[in-house]
């Protein structure tokens, strides 16, 4: 009660001042603010963008902690493969063990630190500088970005992307709400573009392959994609189960696609994300990895084909490997950047999966298209409003033009209304 | 002849402190006050002084634009106080009331009359102003004839009157209202009834008999005109309310302006809602009180919940209204309130919040904002309950941005602000959609007329 009372005279005090957005931010997380209507609605419905948001994070928390663990698994188990013993993944036998927690805590929370730490601090920078209360949408974000980074990015990367990403990405365009580009994609994409050398090849993607490489106790970290797309398929030894469970190498929180399903079914039924983007993008994803695998049956591609690898990977397994199931449930459905129309949404949604299947097979330098197609499709999403929009629109104008015929009332007027539009 | 609508899109709102159905007679008022901010756009002119005496019906101002439209006083007594604002701009009208009450008669019209002579005595006794337009959402311009005229008699609003209840017994006046209206149009007047309800329209003539069935906002007259007639850029309709046909009904008949109309007291802070037989204008806490209300922190609603105008419990029933809400005021913390589990609110998502689960639980819903004003984030929502053949999104982000091409392809022609009240009380972002749409409005109307 007190604490309430002392909050409140507090926010008064604040009031107007330059650091009063920084007070709320914090205020707001605390109590949910004493607000009421001043125009329009006298009453309104409880959802607000703090709870939608924490909605999506929560979607994100079973793909973290499993991200967490499988940082670990996988380090232990390219040492010991690095010895000569192959390890066989078992979710209470070798995989939810401490000593796989405390490696992976130790690698990934340091990325949900940065990311937020500089994130949020930009956030709060702009808030008090354009007067504006503190926007929710780096909460998902901040969450994000550890996600789809490889576990060993170095942090001062990580905050340079950061910062980039949420400056260029998103601020310039006024916030969150007005902005093009997903977020988190462009701080991916900024990693990728900047850091080439770093951000690509075989070594990222475990904990300490980097740093152990070229020595006597070098270990290998190379993905599933990585393997396919080098053609060294009969050297990787991951079952289908091992790519459903997620133990298989990766970014931090790709790689499981049981939990990323639960997420996004979860997400469904909160009604938070479209169910329209995440169907049509699955079936984007399968028609097109159907036609590549058309096309090796055919015969037009043959096992010297470098793309031999990837093309002949049956299609429905493009959604177990890489980030294709996470960039469908939790950076596609993102509602700001992507197509706003119902009808735009099946497009958007089908050009993710089919583009995503495309970049990822055709990408000499990555295996990986998912970040690129999405990028790519919020950049075309309000292009496919509009032209579902026009639709709208000319209907309304057929409508005129047909009314205009019927002289409903007499002398003239039906000519008169033409002559207007005309 | 009567044709089915059915809305599929929608939510109704479900709340407690519907009306009882019995009616007492409200305490008459000493002062009666008429707020002119509910005639949108009209510039008035006074036609008598502070401290002149009037009768009832007797014409207090006029209209600049149309100077026929006459604007009159609901009772005889003193022009008491006369509120002005900003740039001496009039706020409201205050009539302190007479013991003798006198009224202006005017000569009632006969089944002969010709539409200028109901149009004439509509407007100089002061019952043009329940006419409403669509475009623009304003009283209607009496010099353009309408395509068609629309009457919804079909109750989605939150708590709103039951109109087979107040109307009892007013068959004959509504009967009148709507041959005269059938006079001022080329096209048809129609009338949207409750699929299954037993509305006193069922029998009515010279009409053109909708039925209706679907949730809020099915009883919008703005949904049935999509549905109906749509109106196209050019075109002009009619509204009308069914509470208000009573009064044109009586002043065809008798030649009388009887601004007296039954209306319900509602919302979770009224300790008994019913109805009330009471006059417009009148002070709220006539009625108000004699009812009671449960706490201190209220706020009293001159219409119904989404639409409606807040007043005080010293304010005055509105020109156009018949319900009166009273709902708690939200002024209050909550803790974690925008995390933890709700049960006892409304929402159109199922992110930790319960009321998908009881659809047809009642709720008691105060004022709180429940969360801070954003840009447009989320999509799709507002489809959902948006049953008109426009893109809502859109059409707001084109009102924000002034684009005049886009407000007019997009459909603005076709809405009133009202339209936008489901949507505006869904928004998670807490944007003033019903504003947006106003300012819109007024826009296009200010360039192109």
């Amino acid at each position: 009660m007190s604490l309430k009372n002392n909050l409140h005279q507090l926010k008064e005090k604040y009031r107007g001042k330059k650091m009063a957005p920084a007070f709320n931010a914090l205020h707001t997380f605390l109590y949910s603010p004493n607000e009421t209507t001043h125009s329009g609605s006298h009453i309104r419905a409880v959802d607000d963008l703090k709870r939608t948001m924490n909605t999506v994070i929560m979607a994100l928390v079973p793909v973290l902690i499993f991200g967490i663990f499988n940082a670990g698994y996988q380090h232990y188990a390219a040492v010991d493969a690095a010895n000569g013993i192959i390890r066989e993944a078992s979710l209470f036998g070798n995989f939810l063990t401490w000593d796989n927690f405390i490696m992976g805590a130790w690698t990934v929370l340091p990325l949900v630190i940065v990311s937020y730490g500089v994130g949020l601090a930009i956030e709060f920078l702009f808030a008090v500088m354009k007067g504006h209360e503190v926007e929710e949408g780096y909460l998902v974000t901040g969450m994000l970005v550890p996600l789809i980074v490889p576990v060993d990015t170095p942090l001062w990367m990580l905050a340079v992307a950061v910062a980039f990403g949420v400056v260029i990405g998103k601020e310039v365009f006024g916030g969150t709400g007005m902005n093009i580009l997903n977020p988190a994609l462009t701080i991916r994409a900024f990693l990728f573009f900047a850091y080439p050398t770093w951000m690509s090849g075989d070594k990222v993607w475990v904990h300490q392959a980097v740093d152990l490489a070229g020595g006597p106790d070098a270990i290998s970290g190379e993905t599933v994609l990585g393997f396919l797309a080098q053609g060294k398929t009969s050297e990787m030894s991951y079952s289908v189960a091992d790519m459903f469970y997620g133990f298989i190498p990766g970014s931090v929180g790709e790689t499981s696609t049981l939990l990323i399903l639960l997420g996004g079914l979860f997400l469904l039924f909160t009604k938070v994300a479209s169910w329209r983007i995440m169907v049509s993008a699955v079936a984007g994803s399968l028609i097109m990895g159907l036609i590549f695998n058309v096309a090796v049956s055919a015969g037009w591609i043959t096992e010297t084909s470098t793309f031999y690898g990837l093309m002949s990977f049956e299609y429905w397994k493009h959604l177990l490997v890489g980030g294709l199931a996470f960039g469908i449930v939790y950076m596609a459905t993102d509602p700001v950047t992507g197509a706003q129309t119902n009808r735009g949404k099946w497009i958007y949604g089908f050009f993710i999966g089919l583009i995503s299947v495309l970049i990822r097979v055709f990408n000499p330098a990555y295996p990986e298209g998912v970040f690129l197609a999405i990028l790519l499709m919020n950049v075309f999403a309000p292009t496919i409003d509009h032209y579902v929009v026009k639709g709208n629109i000319n209907r309304r104008l057929k409508r005129a033009k047909n009314a205009m015929v019927l002289p409903t009332d007499g002398e003239g007027k039906a000519e008169k209304l033409k002559a207007e539009t005309v | 002849m009567s044709k089915d609508i059915r809305i599929k899109k929608g939510l109704n709102i479900n709340l407690i402190g519907e009306a009882e159905k019995s009616i007492s007679k409200a305490v008459v008022s000493n002062v009666y006050a008429i707020n002119l901010l509910e005639f949108h756009g009209i510039t008035p002119k006074m036609l008598v002084k502070q401290g002149a005496e009037v009768k009832a019906g007797e014409p207090l101002f006029y209209n600049k634009d149309v100077e026929d439209m006459l604007f009159v006083s609901p009772v005889s007594g003193e022009l008491i106080e006369v509120e002005r604002g900003a740039r001496r701009r009039i706020l409201s009208l205050k009539i302190l009331a007479d013991k003798n009450q006198e009224s202006i008669a005017h000569a009632p019209v006969s089944s002969s009359s010709s539409a200028e002579d109901i149009k004439a005595l509509l407007l100089k006794s002061g019952c043009w102003p329940f006419i409403k337009q669509r475009p623009y959402d304003i009283i209607a311009n009496p010099e353009v004839a309408p395509k068609a005229i629309f009457v919804s008699a079909y109750v989605t609003s939150p708590l709103a009157a039951n109109l087979e209840f107040s109307l009892k017994g007013k068959d004959k006046e509504i009967q009148a209202a709507l041959n005269a209206l059938n006079k001022l149009t080329p096209g048809k007047v129609h009338v949207s009834i409750g699929k299954g309800e037993n509305s006193i329209f069922s029998g009515m003539e010279g009409i053109e008999l909708h039925k209706v069935s679907g949730p809020h906002p099915a009883g919008l007259v703005g949904t049935q005109i999509n549905r109906i007639d749509p109106i196209n850029k050019g075109e002009v309709a009619w509204t009308i309310t069914p509470q208000d046909l009573v009064v044109i009904g009586e002043l065809m008949l008798t030649g009388k302006y009887n601004p007296e109309r039954v209306i319900a007291l509602v919302g979770s802070s009224v300790k008994a809602p019913k109805y009330y037989t009471t006059k417009i204008g009148s002070e709220v806490s006539t009625f108000l009180y004699a009812s009671g209300v449960n706490s201190k922190n209220f706020r009293v609603i001159n219409g119904d919940v989404l639409t409606g105008i807040k007043t005080q419990p010293d304010g005055h029933l509105g020109f156009y209204n018949n319900t009166v809400s009273v709902i708690p005021e939200g002024d209050d913390y909550e803790f974690f309130g925008w995390n933890k589990p709700v049960f006892n609110k409304i929402s159109s998502t199922r992110s930790l919040t319960f009321s998908w689960l009881q659809p047809k639980k009642k709720y008691d819903l105060d004022t709180n904002t429940n969360g801070e004003y954003r840009n447009f984030v989320l999509t799709g929502f507002y489809e959902e309950v948006f049953p008109l053949d426009i893109y809502p999104l859109q059409l707001l982000k084109a009102c924000m941005v002034q684009d005049i091409d886009e407000m007019e392809q997009l459909g603005l022609y076709e809405v009133a602000p009202e339209d936008f009240a489901l949507t505006e009380f869904i928004c998670v972002s807490k944007q003033p959609h019903q504003q947006i749409i106003r300012e819109g409005l007024d826009l296009l109307y200010k360039e192109i007329g």
